[in-house]
């Protein structure tokens, strides 16, 4: 009786050590290339990966989120080989090398049934301080403004602030969601609802405005005038090499910016 | 002799194990101080917990408005769960027919295993634009939110409470009948009182789950930094404020956000201490 016991303790803590064991040991080699960052990024860094992984079907070009800080953090302690940003690095992560690989304008966006299309910058700064807090005062229906804003330090919040808000605070009132997706979801749903995202990311479900008349559209951001423009970058941990180096020169190709431009992405060589 | 040697052996191996994982525990603790600490000396602690404004990127760093968010949450999700858990478990153990407790018991055991992101798009894709629709405000509101967590701490509620009842002496319940009270009448005047620690405890660990809940929230409370004055607004919890913000954070912002962990570390020790106090005390 007492032997069996026995077996059966020992046969479970054989399997509970089998299980780590094979756990810890199988930690994978690290095979291929690890981008991880911005998730404004991410997804024209898939499109990116897939494509030079079609060319080179030998090699791995893994491609995670997690935000822009997460992405420069994963670089500094190698975690990844390169780190997708979408916003410019802060003082204390200038020893990094940074590449920027495109432009990418921001959108405001609203529901497709308002019948507002168009805001001028000094309105648009309004709405998000809170000041304007009713779309009849900007010449839209009798309804509460719903705003939708990007979580602190994020790369989207901070270029919209430099360049939208200047010293104006977002309003604390204000919804926060933690991605594009997010905000464009919730901007679809809710008539009331204004918001802003990346211009690549914009699809039917929302509606997309001019700014002082001017559409967000590659001729007028190339052109200049479509203002609210951002670089995203690609940081590296010292001088890029190896795999993470030819991947780099594939997405600065022309044939990978053409790419990124049919997705609305501004190229960095005209 | 060498059976023995071995049992020793076995039993110092398990030792170890079950030590590794309370050490794990102990890591995450340190960890969790070590990173978070430093800010709260440098802001103050009521500066930090009583602050009303949260804007890292200016150095703002109060988390009043989320220890608000985090309590009418709370409050809205037990509001719905106590009485519904109650009922349920109530049910379960003195009225359901075998048939049907075969039935029951699993599905509910089902409610707990439902990922909560799966709560979360439900909440956000069903319930958010009925109570946008129908109440008004964005939707994304502290209301939708304690909606769909009362549902959440359902299961929790249920099984303790029902265990609780379960284990009455069947005397009390002979005894309450015998003395010529109804069946609802011995219920409620003798088997629920008499079960009162248990059920206490099932309550508390139900609002351990929904202050710790973050997947659902995020996606549901629409995560704004105000203190919320209307079931209809938008609220911002510890955990979320957590869940949202740690993947751009750096620098203090970061530190700030493991403070926060800080804070709900200790509401979560407080209850879990509570419920296994209660629990403890067999009679109520």
């Amino acid at each position: 009786m007492k032997a069996d016991l026995m077996k059966f303790h020992l046969s479970w803590i054989l399997i509970f050590i089998a299980v780590i064991s094979s756990i810890v040991g199988c930690q994978r080699r690290q095979a291929g290339v690890t981008v991880a960052g911005s998730t404004s990024v991410e997804p024209f860094a898939e499109l990116l990966a897939e494509e030079y992984m079609l060319k080179h079907p030998e090699s791995h070009i893994y491609v995670q989120g997690g935000g822009s800080t997460a992405g420069i953090v994963a670089v500094k302690t190698h975690a990844a080989h390169i780190g997708m940003s979408s916003r410019s690095l802060m003082s204390d992560e200038k020893n990094l090398y940074a590449v920027t690989i495109a432009k990418d304008a921001i959108a405001i966006i609203v529901h497709p049934e308002n019948p507002i299309t168009d805001l001028s910058l000094p309105q648009i700064q309004q709405v998000f301080s809170g000041m304007i807090r009713n779309w009849n005062e900007v010449g839209g229906h009798l309804r509460p403004i719903v705003l939708v804003t990007r979580e602190e330090g994020s790369g989207t919040r901070e270029a919209f602030q430099k360049m939208v808000m200047e010293k104006e605070e977002i309003s604390l009132e204000a919804l926060v969601q933690d991605s594009n997706g997010a905000i464009r979801q919730v901007v679809a749903s809710d008539p009331n609802a204004i918001g802003f995202i990346s211009l690549g990311l914009v699809n039917q479900t929302v509606k997309a405005l001019k700014i002082s008349g001017v559409e967000p559209n590659l001729e007028n951001i190339v052109h200049g005038r479509y203002r609210l423009v951002r670089p995203f970058l690609f940081v590296f941990d010292g001088k890029p090499e190896g795999e993470a180096n030819s991947f780099l020169e594939f997405v600065l190709s022309p044939e990978a910016q053409g790419l990124l431009q049919k997705e609305g992405l501004v190229t960095i060589r005209p | 002799m060498i059976l023995e040697i071995k049992e020793k052996i076995v039993e110092k191996i398990l030792l170890l194990i079950a030590f590794s994982s309370i050490s794990i525990l102990a890591l995450i603790a340190i960890f969790i101080f070590g990173e978070g600490l430093p800010l709260i000396w440098k802001v103050g602690l009521k500066a930090f917990i009583l602050g009303e404004r949260w804007v890292p990127s200016q150095g703002s760093f109060g988390i009043l408005p989320m220890i608000i968010g985090s309590f009418w949450v709370t409050l809205g999700a037990l509001l719905l769960g106590i009485p519904l858990g109650l009922a349920c478990a109530v049910f379960l153990s003195e009225w359901t027919p075998p048939l049907a407790a075969m039935f029951l018991r699993p599905a509910i055991q089902l409610l707990a295993a439902i990922p909560s992101v799966i709560y979360g798009f439900w909440g956000l894709v069903v319930l958010v634009p009925l109570v946008r629709n129908y109440l008004g405000g964005p939707g994304l509101s502290i209301l939708s939110g304690s909606l769909i967590l009362g549902f959440m701490i359902l299961p929790t509620i249920i099984s303790i409470s029902e265990d609780s009842l379960r284990a009455l002496p069947p005397t009390y319940k002979a005894g309450g009948l015998a003395l010529g009270a109804t069946h609802w009448q011995t219920i409620w005047r003798v088997l629920v009182p008499a079960a009162r620690s248990g059920i206490v405890a099932s309550i508390i660990l139900g609002m351990g789950r929904a202050i710790g809940e973050t997947m659902a929230m995020i996606m549901i409370l629409g995560n704004a930094v105000k203190i919320p004055t209307s079931f209809l607004d938008s609220a911002r919890t510890l955990t979320t404020n957590i869940g949202i913000e740690m993947g751009y954070a750096s620098g203090d912002h970061r530190q700030a956000l493991f403070a926060t962990g800080i804070v709900l570390f200790f509401i979560i020790m407080i209850l879990n201490s509570l419920a296994i106090f209660l629990s403890r005390r067999r009679t109520g």
